[in-house]
């Protein structure tokens, strides 16, 4: 079979990215950074906090979705565990280290156990918009009222129970479809958490006006690396520590995001390995733990790359 | 002299024919300068993936529908950090990169080009982009994109490219005859030796060069799953072995995406530290090998020992 000839054409190969969602731009070249107190590294705690129906359903399925035929009792009631226990677990470590997260809620969550938005509250973390619950997906095949309801619902949601309308954003999966940047700036986000390609917040440009993207490392998560890569906990904290190290070595600011999932990393023998970490990571005195809202305010309302 | 044996790979066969059976034992030395045990280049792979390429009616580009933010995400990193990190504890450490090149990158980031050009390091091809795959393709086709990268690269880097990693790893019957009829020395596509050796094609004078998807960074992270520091004891195991050895080619390929996260350059610069305190690599480039190899008697020893054991019969 002989391929199509327009296989060989390029439209898109021109200076600078093949998309208008960003230009392109090295970190090294950029303004240095400067965190508040002059620290050169701010850790981000990111909580997936998720609901999964025991039916999945929507464009793709999510990571940690149901598995076996129905009735899926292992997933479902394991995932609960994580919002039960491991989230709690959670809380105390980060009370605990005296530092504050951000907390990527399904608004599922806090329809259903309003008593979790208000700890998150109290303690002083950030909560994040993380879609509807885990059936809300977002992909291209997802018609654009539809993402556009899923965006609004999940923000509509969490402001009646928080009390706060949240600026931030991220994708299940991190997965978006062509519209969903301008989609969210309509809905009124600031930030969204989706994009892995930076260590330092940068500024997208769609059609609504500005979106700041703030990376959250998924290389770095613990699901990345305990669940899917199969390492222990041990060489989880030792690999988050050494990035600590070479980020912090680095001339200007740079962000260290530690994505957390309380049904992997909340677990009985796992907990200690996180509040290790997180000691560890409390007692540098060059490192600074900022809410990802915080670390994107000096790009929000900035027009800088 | 012996004669290397002609012809391109038997298409339709069961054995494609590529090369000649030669046993890991009494082969005639391969020596390199200064008496150094082992070739060492390291392979930063510079790509572009396209964030909404055509289909290909033989591979998938991406795992999820366009856009995947994700696949896409992750290895602009390499663009907009990792490059730098990683070549940074290169040159360093004395290693220059021998390039495989998405030649696309030339248009879409000069800046990343001109950095490894300026640090000394040489390009070959490695397609226009890693999300245009060679399968399918006719001669024309396939022509188009040879003669693309060769003046590509020569007009972004002044360099004419001496080497082919197919894109992707996407082949066709005729790319080994092709690269070798436009007069390129080297393909890293083949993996049946740590020595370089004879291609059997229809004109030309094109050997293999040890490349390596065993220890390359992404089979490290996501086909073995390896830790940081696991897959810098792997690299250092492995040169261990071929040093010891003698004549032995090491590549250690990358990704900058993947080697230049934060966790794992730290790793990875000990391992540099280790090999080049060590004394017994030649720190060098695919491009250089393959002089040292064509010029230095290696290419003849070898065809004639791939004649002794022809002789032989299999």
């Amino acid at each position: 079979m002989t391929l199509d000839p327009a296989y060989l054409d390029y439209p898109r190969r021109q200076r600078g990215m093949d998309h208008g969602l960003y230009t392109w731009s090295s970190i090294f070249d950029r303004p240095q950074v400067a965190w508040p107190g002059g620290r050169k590294l701010a850790v981000a705690l990111v909580v997936s906090l998720e609901w999964f129906p025991i039916i999945a359903e929507g464009v793709f399925k999510a990571p940690g979705h149901m598995q076996t035929a129905y009735p899926d009792y292992r997933h479902y009631t394991a995932r609960e565990y994580g919002t039960r226990v491991g989230f709690y677990r959670f809380l105390d470590a980060f009370a605990k280290a005296g530092v504050v997260a951000s907390v990527a809620v399904n608004a599922a969550i806090a329809d259903r156990y309003p008593g979790i938005i208000r700890d998150i509250m109290a303690a002083g973390h950030e909560i994040v918009a993380h879609s509807t619950d885990m059936n809300g997906t977002i992909a291209s095949g997802l018609p654009e009222e539809a993402e556009r309801a899923l965006i609004v619902t999940a923000l509509d949601t969490l402001e009646r129970v928080s009390g706060t309308r949240p600026r931030g954003w991220m994708s299940i999966a991190r997965s978006q479809s062509f519209a969903t940047p301008r989609l969210l700036v309509e809905a009124g986000i600031g930030y969204a958490c989706d994009w892995v390609n930076d260590d330092l917040p940068y500024v997208m440009t769609t059609p609504a006006g500005p979106l700041v993207n703030v990376p959250v490392n998924h290389e770095l998560s613990d699901r990345q690396i305990i669940t899917v890569q199969q390492q222990s906990a041990d060489s989880y904290r030792q690999q988050m520590n050494d990035a600590a190290d070479w980020l912090a070595g680095e001339a200007g600011g740079r962000m260290l995001a530690l994505h957390l999932t309380p049904y992997i990393m909340g677990l009985p023998y796992r907990i200690a390995v996180l509040e290790g970490l997180l000691a560890d990571l409390a007692a540098r005195p060059d490192t600074a733990f900022l809410r990802v809202g915080d670390v994107a305010q000096p790009w929000l309302g900035s027009h800088q790359p | 002299m012996a004669e290397v044996m002609a012809g391109g790979m038997r298409e339709g066969e069961k054995d494609p024919g590529l090369y000649d059976f030669r046993p890991y034992r009494d082969r005639p030395p391969i020596a390199w300068p200064e008496g150094k045990r082992v070739a060492v280049w390291v392979s930063p792979n510079l790509e572009y993936y396209e964030l909404d390429p055509p289909a290909s009616p033989h591979r998938k580009s991406w795992p999820m529908p366009h856009p995947d933010v994700v696949g896409y995400s992750h290895r602009d990193y390499a663009n907009r950090v990792g490059h730098w990190r990683m070549a940074e504890v290169m040159t360093k450490h004395g290693f220059p990169g021998s390039v495989s090149l998405s030649v696309a990158l030339c248009q879409h980031v000069p800046e990343v080009v001109a950095d490894a050009n300026a640090r000394g390091w040489e390009f070959f091809s490695h397609g226009i982009y890693n999300t245009r795959y060679s399968y399918g393709m006719d001669e024309a086709q396939e022509r188009r994109i040879i003669e693309d990268s060769i003046r590509t690269v020569r007009e972004a880097t002044g360099q004419t490219i001496r080497g082919w990693l197919a894109p992707a790893l996407t082949h066709t019957p005729r790319t080994l005859d092709l690269i070798a009829d436009y007069g390129l020395s080297y393909t890293c596509d083949l993996y049946h030796d740590d020595q370089p050796a004879p291609v059997h094609t229809k004109s030309g004078k094109l050997i293999s060069m040890p490349y390596s998807l065993e220890v390359n960074d992404h089979y490290g992270f996501f086909i073995y799953n390896m830790s940081p520091r696991d897959y810098a004891d792997t690299l250092i195991r492995q040169y261990e072995r071929l040093a010891e050895e003698g004549g032995t080619v090491m590549c250690i390929p990358l990704h900058s995406y993947l080697i230049g996260q934060p966790h794992r350059i730290g790793a990875f610069e000990a391992v540099l530290r280790h090999i080049a305190a060590d004394g017994r690599a030649w720190i060098t480039r695919s491009g250089d090998i393959a002089d040292h190899f064509l010029n230095g008697g290696g290419y003849d020893a070898v065809a004639a020992d791939a004649a002794r054991h022809r002789g032989e019969g299999v």
